[in-house]
């Protein structure tokens, strides 16, 4: 049974796209149902981001086509994205924080973008947006993001992004660059808000341990291609060369840390 | 032979690539236009880049216009002595300054400062992926970042040249009267005598497009910066050499244009 286009948040299919002749995705399939949360897994410089981008209409596919929440958005105009954006949140790598402006109107921007709010009313969104990513303290809506540390930036960008309440959350790299107490932290909140606000989430990452523990579903892009996909534990199972390769690559990284800490 | 069909190779890229960048410049113009139209303007932002790009820019262009009101004034009556015409300096001076030195010293000054300030910022915003999250938050980065800075460029560099024509007779005034002996009443006079509303309106109006021409190359090399942090520093100096450039081709033209009306 073919579930209907309107069950799946995000669909890419046959996706392609090169940079200056030189191919980065070949053909990517991959369909996000609504509610769901997909990590997309791989290698650095592998195109995980550069399949992101296609999601919120930063990159335009050569060939395939793009479907989000409903809308086939391949040959979408810029101004016709809008009420589409209106309904994603990205938190960008670098966190992509306004530096201009302080941590409130950050937060604010979407609010004031989109919606036509009273002062009191944007204040309030913002501190509960805050509040949710566990930033609750008053103090920090005047500083500027240079004065932040990367753990706080990573969790304004977060709620930049779920300011409009949306009904889909790109994630680029959220724990890259963050010490682990910062990356775990980060990790529960994706998690969190997508039981909470009944978001779908896509994130790519190459954290085994982000993705082990809040995907309801993995596909691993290898070769330009989603080389696997299914569950966490299908993929641990799985003999597929690219997942053993990335997995025992990965893997080896983290045991030979462990028998470090065993032996000391 | 290979080596001249490699050679031709080359030529014809460099030639596409030329086409390309003229042609998305061209789209930018168009998108900003298009913005001007829209409800909601950033009027406030305006307001702030008028202050950051304009009010700023006052001190290097007095600097710069009074100095040379001085020193043009101290070579013209040095020349025109040879003819016996010293004391028209005032005349000449303000002939030249209002045509044509106020309104180039000031727009190329402004390339300098705006130009790269402009191209440093929005440069830095591009390569830390501030502009895609505008544009992935619904927002136009046309109608928040380049239409400010562009209306702003556009109204200020007008407003500068004046400040700039003023005080370039003033320091040719100066000059005349404490090197030459000539009395400011009279260098004043030949200044009214031989200057007209027309030739202060010509020099003005050029200033209109050399500001928008500088907002635009500004925003346009800070948009398309790639590859980092050494990308916004290469940029930006590319935005200076090429807004000066853009700014003394497009004078010659509307200097035509303006004389043939």
């Amino acid at each position: 049974m073919t579930p209907e286009r309107g069950e799946y948040a995000v669909e890419l299919r046959a996706v392609h796209k090169a940079f200056r002749g030189h191919p980065v995705l070949r053909g990517v399939d991959l369909a996000v149902r609504r509610g769901e949360a997909v990590t997309i897994l791989g290698g650095s410089g592998i195109g995980k981001s550069v399949c992101l981008k296609h999601m919120i209409g930063l990159l335009h596919p050569d060939a395939g086509r793009v479907t989000v929440l409903g809308t086939d958005v391949t040959e979408l105009r810029e101004r016709d994205w809008v009420p589409i954006r209106r309904r994603c949140g990205v938190v960008f790598q670098s966190s992509a924080l306004f530096d201009s402006l302080p941590v409130y109107e950050n937060v604010a921007y979407p609010l004031r973008e989109h919606l036509d709010l009273a002062e009191d009313e944007v204040a309030r969104r913002v501190r509960q947006c805050l509040a949710g990513v566990g930033l609750p303290d008053a103090q920090i809506e005047g500083l500027l993001p240079a004065e932040l540390s990367g753990g706080m930036r990573k969790r304004v960008g977060v709620a930049r992004a779920i300011a409009l309440e949306p009904e889909l959350v790109l994630y680029d790299e959220p724990t890259t660059g963050l010490d682990p107490a910062n990356a775990r932290r980060i990790a529960s909140l994706i998690g969190e808000l997508g039981r909470r606000l009944r978001v779908t989430s896509v994130v790519v990452t190459h954290d085994l341990e982000l993705c082990f523990s809040i995907s309801d579903r993995v596909a691993l892009l290898s070769g330009g291609r989603i080389a696997a996909e299914g569950s966490v534990d299908e993929l641990r199972a799985s003999t597929h060369p690219a997942v053993r390769a990335f997995l025992e690559g990965a893997y080896d990284e983290t045991r030979v840390e462990e028998e470090r800490a065993d032996g000391q | 032979m290979n080596g001249r069909a490699a050679g031709l190779g080359r030529l014809g890229e460099a030639v596409i690539d030329a086409v390309e960048r003229f042609g998305d410049c061209a789209r930018l113009v168009g998108n900003t236009l298009r913005a001007l139209g829209r409800p909601r303007p950033p009027l406030r932002e305006t307001l702030r880049q008028m202050h950051s790009l304009g009010v700023r820019s006052t001190l290097v262009v007095a600097v710069t216009a009074s100095f040379t009101g001085m020193v043009f004034s101290l070579q013209t009556a040095f020349a025109l002595t040879r003819f016996g015409a010293k004391p028209y300096v005032g005349g000449v001076l303000a002939l030249a300054l209002l045509r044509e030195l106020g309104p180039a010293l000031a727009a190329v000054m402004f390339a300098g400062r705006v130009a790269a300030g402009i191209t440093a910022e929005l440069g830095s915003m591009q390569v830390t992926e501030q502009v895609d999250a505008i544009r992935a938050m619904g927002a136009d980065p046309v109608q928040k970042l380049v239409l400010p800075r562009v209306a702003a460029a556009t109204l200020m560099l007008p407003l500068l040249t004046v400040f700039a024509d003023v005080l370039g007779i003033g320091g040719g005034l100066v000059v005349a009267s404490s090197q030459y002996g000539i009395s400011p009443h009279f260098f004043m006079q030949t200044v009214t005598y031989n200057a007209t509303v027309n030739d202060l309106v010509s020099g003005i109006a050029k200033t209109f497009f050399f500001g928008a021409i500088i907002g635009w190359v500004g925003c346009y090399m800070g948009l398309t910066t790639s590859g980092g942090t050494v990308g916004v520093g290469s940029a930006t100096t590319q935005a200076v050499v090429t807004s000066s450039i853009s700014v003394l081709i497009a004078d010659f033209f509307l200097t035509k244009v303006l004389l043939a009306l």
